[in-house]
């Protein structure tokens, strides 16, 4: 029944490649990566929302930037704190804030959804940035990165580089084949019904809230898994972590890369980050460097217009070809 | 008792199940500020037996579909199914209780194969929802259950078929496909027939006909040769209000009812 599609296959070979990277490339490359990697599976979280549940949320960097702050302020300040537990308290926090948040959020449809998950994230900014809690607008240093240990010994320490983009790569596999597998259970599928349409679902008996509540909280979860990570990468965390901006960037590079696709926003986060790196750079572009999201806005206008279903389209049309073709017979 | 015994019984002794009303609301009424769309409609419905109720644009017909089906609450009166009273649950709630309904616009998911539509309708009656691991399509039970519903509304040749691409007349046919993938007891059809043509409109009424032997139908239908050709009770409503309800030759010859179509669109005049 299954056909062979190259794109069920591409994100092994990409893995395995990306595996090799660190070995053959400047740390600066590696850092590079490891930035996209985590920018990507912040967006693949915005896209079980946006692209799976049919909630444009515009407020993510909410339960991204709560991440940063939650490993900033759990350590301890001069001893690195464990990777074992943080990473999961940090999630943990996420998901109740998400869950809290979403009651509230999830009464709300369409352009008020987009209203309200913005006013969540702009709240927690300015509880942050106003507030002594999380070091006001200057933010807070994370001077030990996390180490995760098994008795006395050093089983991955994130202040190597290395070590960090392997923990990064096998995050986003594990991320990537999760959100794949429930997106085929019987739970994904209801989520795509009530993207498609809600009012149909609810009268086929199926309790659309609860359903949206556990996807936004386990969105919200993932985002946290992107945003400790990034904390961790930065090695601080300020409120700019929580602004619009970042929940404008990461839905970007959803759109870019094609929603619904899981996929897509991994090639997003690609092309947003390295365009963004190219265009601001000076000894590329010049005195345009400064100017660099005037190029970026051209870009993703381009894409709105000729690839209406992102980057990943040109994908899906080179691996659905034979597909198509055998239906139509 | 389960709800599969519960329909067996239903349907062995007829007799009982006629006299007994599944469904029946009293006083139901829906205000919409001033206005009043619903006004005191009480009737009962059966297993067994369709309940057509005409009326011309504008009666209240729809609005009473959407009052029993959950998708309004009632401003007052009573919904009982069962004997318990289901005036304002939810939707979703109701259709879990066995009120299934369809709906006047073709109201399904158009970028779904037929299959697909059926199968997330019947996975709408099980506990494996939140069972994260394990793919849909290998849920054997649910998928007997799309295919029978499919089956019955003769759909099962399209099945493979994108929703979006089917013909109008097979549109309306999946949305019943859907609604009885639920496997409901009530059947709430909002003009099924509408926009069909002469040949489909007939095997839609043969469907429907088939359907009455163990459901409780209440249908909605502006077409009055299927009216009749199905209507074991017909209820005609004007402005809200139950104008006249009865067997259908005694509604036909009521004065009042002509009176009323007369003075409005003709309905009753072929």
């Amino acid at each position: 029944m299954r056909s062979f599609r190259f794109v069920d296959y591409l994100p092994f070979l990409l893995f395995a490649a990306l595996a090799l990277f660190p070995l053959v490339e400047s740390t600066f490359y590696t850092q590079l990566l490891t930035k996209i990697l985590i920018m990507a599976i912040f967006a693949m979280s915005l896209d079980l929302l946006i692209g799976y549940t049919g909630l444009v949320s515009f407020g993510h960097a909410a339960y991204f930037g709560l991440a940063g702050y939650a490993l900033a302020l759990m350590g301890p300040k001069y001893e690195a704190v464990s990777l074992w537990w943080s990473l999961p308290a940090a999630m943990g926090i996420c998901a109740a804030f998400a869950l809290v948040t979403g009651i509230l959020i999830l009464r709300t449809r369409g352009i008020y959804f987009i209203m309200v998950t913005l006013a969540f994230a702009q709240m927690l900014y300015f509880v942050f940035h106003d507030t002594k809690l999380g070091g006001g607008s200057d933010g807070i240093y994370i001077y030990e990165k996390p180490l995760m240990k098994l008795g006395d010994a050093v089983l991955i320490d994130l202040e190597n580089l290395n070590h960090f983009f392997w923990l990064v790569l096998v995050l986003i596999l594990l991320v990537y084949l999760f959100l794949r597998r429930i997106l085929q259970s019987p739970f994904g599928k209801a989520l795509v019904g009530i993207k498609v349409n809600e009012h149909r679902m609810r009268a086929l008996g199926f309790p659309v809230f609860r359903y949206q509540l556990a996807s936004f909280t386990l969105s919200g979860a993932l985002a946290g898994m992107a945003g400790y990570l990034a904390a961790v990468q930065y090695g601080f965390v300020n409120p700019e972590i929580l602004s619009w901006h970042q929940s404008g960037a990461v839905m970007m590079m959803v759109i870019l890369g094609g929603m619904g696709t899981l996929y897509g926003p991994v090639i997003g986060a690609f092309a947003f980050v390295l365009l963004r790196e190219f265009l601001s750079n000076d000894a590329w572009t010049g005195i345009f460097a400064k100017h660099w999201q005037l190029a970026m806005g051209v870009f993703i206008v381009l894409v709105a217009l000729y690839l209406p279903r992102g980057l990943a389209g040109v994908l899906q049309r080179f691996g659905k070809k034979p597909l198509e073709e055998a239906d139509d017979e | 008792m389960s709800e599969v015994s519960s329909r067996e019984l239903a349907g062995s002794i007829s007799s009982v199940a006629e006299v007994v009303p599944i469904l029946r609301t009293s006083g139901l009424t829906k205000r919409f500020g001033g206005l009043v769309a619903v006004s005191d409609v009480s009737l009962d419905l059966r297993v067994g037996e369709i309940h057509v109720v005409i009326g011309p644009n504008g009666a209240g017909k729809s609005t009473l579909t959407n009052l029993l089906s959950g998708d309004l609450p009632p401003t007052s009166g009573t919904v009982h199914f069962e004997g318990r009273d289901i005036a304002g649950c939810s939707a979703d709630r109701v259709s879990r209780l066995g009120i299934g309904r369809s709906y006047q616009k073709t109201n399904i998911f158009l970028p779904f194969t037929v299959f697909e539509n059926c199968r997330l309708a019947a996975q709408s009656r099980t506990q494996h929802a939140f069972r994260l691991f394990h793919r849909a399509p290998r849920f054997r039970d649910i998928n007997d259950k799309a295919e029978k519903a499919m089956a019955a509304a003769g759909l099962s040749h399209r099945a493979d078929r994108i929703a979006q691409t089917l013909s109008h007349g097979e549109q309306r046919q999946l949305e019943i496909a859907m609604c009885m993938a639920t496997q409901p007891r009530v059947l709430l059809l909002d003009e099924p027939l509408a926009g069909m043509g002469p040949h489909e409109s007939q095997r839609m009424v043969e469907l429907i006909k088939g359907l009455a032997a163990n459901h409780a139908i209440m249908l909605i239908e502006h077409d009055m040769d299927a009216v009749f050709a199905l209507a074991h009770r017909l209820t005609v409503m004007v402005n809200g209000e139950v104008l006249e309800s009865g067997a259908p030759e005694d509604v036909r010859s009521s004065p009042a009812v002509q009176l009323a179509y007369l003075g409005g669109e003709g309905l009753l005049h072929d």
